[in-house]
């Protein structure tokens, strides 16, 4: 049977792994490439790595870094942040990452999407959005996309996009919630299945994990595929072993020895 | 000494690492002389059947790869390297592929709660866990050697037929068992 995948999420500024609420108030947390490893060691299956600050800053990605995470880990790694074309997309890719992760780049020019998928194949190509709950009209579902770090509203709905860059040729849709991000109060269920309902590609659960409970109700209850952790594991509070002890009492599939 | 083939179907970076981590040589090629020469050969392969043919045609490997699997060397498929090793897959509207084993690729049937492609960890034979990445599946044959099961279908995730062994996972991503994998494939000796 498939596994549900825990996906540890490194968020990195300046080289250095950091954890905040919100996109706020980092936390200095460690070296990414070692980090990386003990993940991959410690029965992480797969490992998402941004580079946060790189599109505020105007800067491609750390491509040194993603050389240097992909040679040391055997599990999947996907990376984002700073891929502003085609051309960054296949350096990253060539530097051992499975897996693009597109954003705000892709609310911009969604056409970027297909010109990835037609490239390197839809598996490659990941749409990470970040919607928050809006009162909006033009957003029937009651979720907005959000870009650059939370800091603009953009008046799409969060499903119709998602259903678009399926369309485009995205696949696989990473869901973090604005509202939920970095709270550690579980995920935004409610937008998790909504997107994982309306979709044929994998969903990823991201924003607020706290607790393997959290992480359980992300399968059970919203339908996702896969679920990112962040703070809980980043803190030490909780192993992914531990986590997926608590999945496998709970009836959720996971990948037991690694 | 691996010898891995280039034909612009994906990323070849994996691959490379995972053999660097136990310590083995590879050289990528499309030059059929040099793959004419391998000992072991890894045929790997990410993307859609049709253009990976038309790029096997092009480059004039389509016949290299005949003569070799049929030389006896070890030889290794992973994923849509894996496919196109059989006689036709539906993909891109039906695909006529390589036809060095008998067998169909067909695509996952649309199942609520399945989502195409499979992607994540599933198991082999009822045991370990690899990882998977497709849309397109090997039929059941003779040949198979792991059963995997997605979308209410068993399928060969596994085959091995004489000096030829093929994968639909990807072993280079699947972690210590991966790694397990490839060395027993570079002791294999057919």
């Amino acid at each position: 049977m498939l596994t549900k995948r825990i996906i540890p999420c490194l968020d990195v500024i300046k080289g250095r792994v950091t954890k905040g609420v919100k996109f706020q108030n980092n936390i200095d947390l460690g070296d990414p490439v070692e980090m990386a490893l003990r993940y991959s060691d410690g029965g992480a299956d797969e490992l998402v790595v941004y580079d946060i600050t790189a599109s505020a800053e105007r800067r491609p990605i750390d491509i040194g870094m993603v050389a240097a995470g992909a040679k040391a880990m055997r599990v999947p790694l996907a990376v984002g942040g700073g891929v502003s074309c085609v051309e960054d997309m296949s350096r990253v890719l060539l530097a051992g990452a499975e897996k693009v992760s597109v954003n705000s780049l892709a609310v911009r020019r969604p056409e970027v999407i297909r010109e990835g998928a037609k490239a390197f194949g839809a598996q490659c190509i990941v749409l990470g959005m970040d919607p928050v709950k809006a009162d909006d009209p033009r957003c029937p579902s009651g979720y907005e996309i959000t870009t650059r770090g939370f800091r603009e509203r953009t008046g799409m709905d969060a499903v119709e996009w998602a259903k678009r860059a399926v369309e485009l040729g995205a696949g696989e849709i990473v869901v973090n919630s604005v509202d939920a991000d970095g709270t550690r109060q579980g995920f935004e269920l409610k937008l998790t299945q909504l997107i994982a309902d309306a979709v044929g590609v994998p969903v990823v659960a991201s924003g607020g994990a706290g607790n393997a409970q959290h992480i359980a109700d992300a399968f059970t209850i919203a339908h996702a595929d896969a679920a990112i952790v962040a703070g809980m594991i980043h803190t030490g509070d909780w192993t992914i072993a531990q986590i997926k002890e608590h999945l496998a009492a709970a009836n959720v599939p996971v990948r037991k020895t690694w | 000494m691996v010898t891995i083939i280039d034909y612009k179907a994906g990323n070849l970076t994996s691959v490379k690492l995972a053999f660097a981590a136990l310590g083995v040589e590879t050289q990528v090629t499309a030059d059929p002389a040099v793959i004419r020469a391998a000992d072991r050969i890894i045929f790997p392969g990410v993307g859609a059947a049709a253009s990976a043919m038309a790029n096997l045609r092009e480059a004039g490997l389509d016949c290299v790869l005949k003569e070799v699997t049929a030389a006896g060397r070890p030889f290794l498929g992973i994923c849509l390297g894996m496919q196109i090793l059989f006689d036709h897959s539906e993909e891109d509207g039906g695909t006529d592929t390589l036809g060095i084993l008998p067998g169909q690729v067909r695509r996952f049937p649309d199942v609520p709660g399945c989502k195409i492609p499979q992607i994540g960890w599933n198991q082999v034979n009822d045991r370990e866990e690899y990882y998977f990445v497709h849309s397109y599946y090997v039929e059941m044959n003779p040949f198979a050697e792991g059963v995997t099961e997605y979308a209410g279908v068993k399928f060969a995730s596994c085959v091995r037929k004489d000096n030829i062994l093929a994968a639909q996972f990807h072993p280079e991503k699947s972690g210590r068992v991966g790694l397990k994998f490839l060395s027993d494939f570079l002791a294999w000796n057919p």
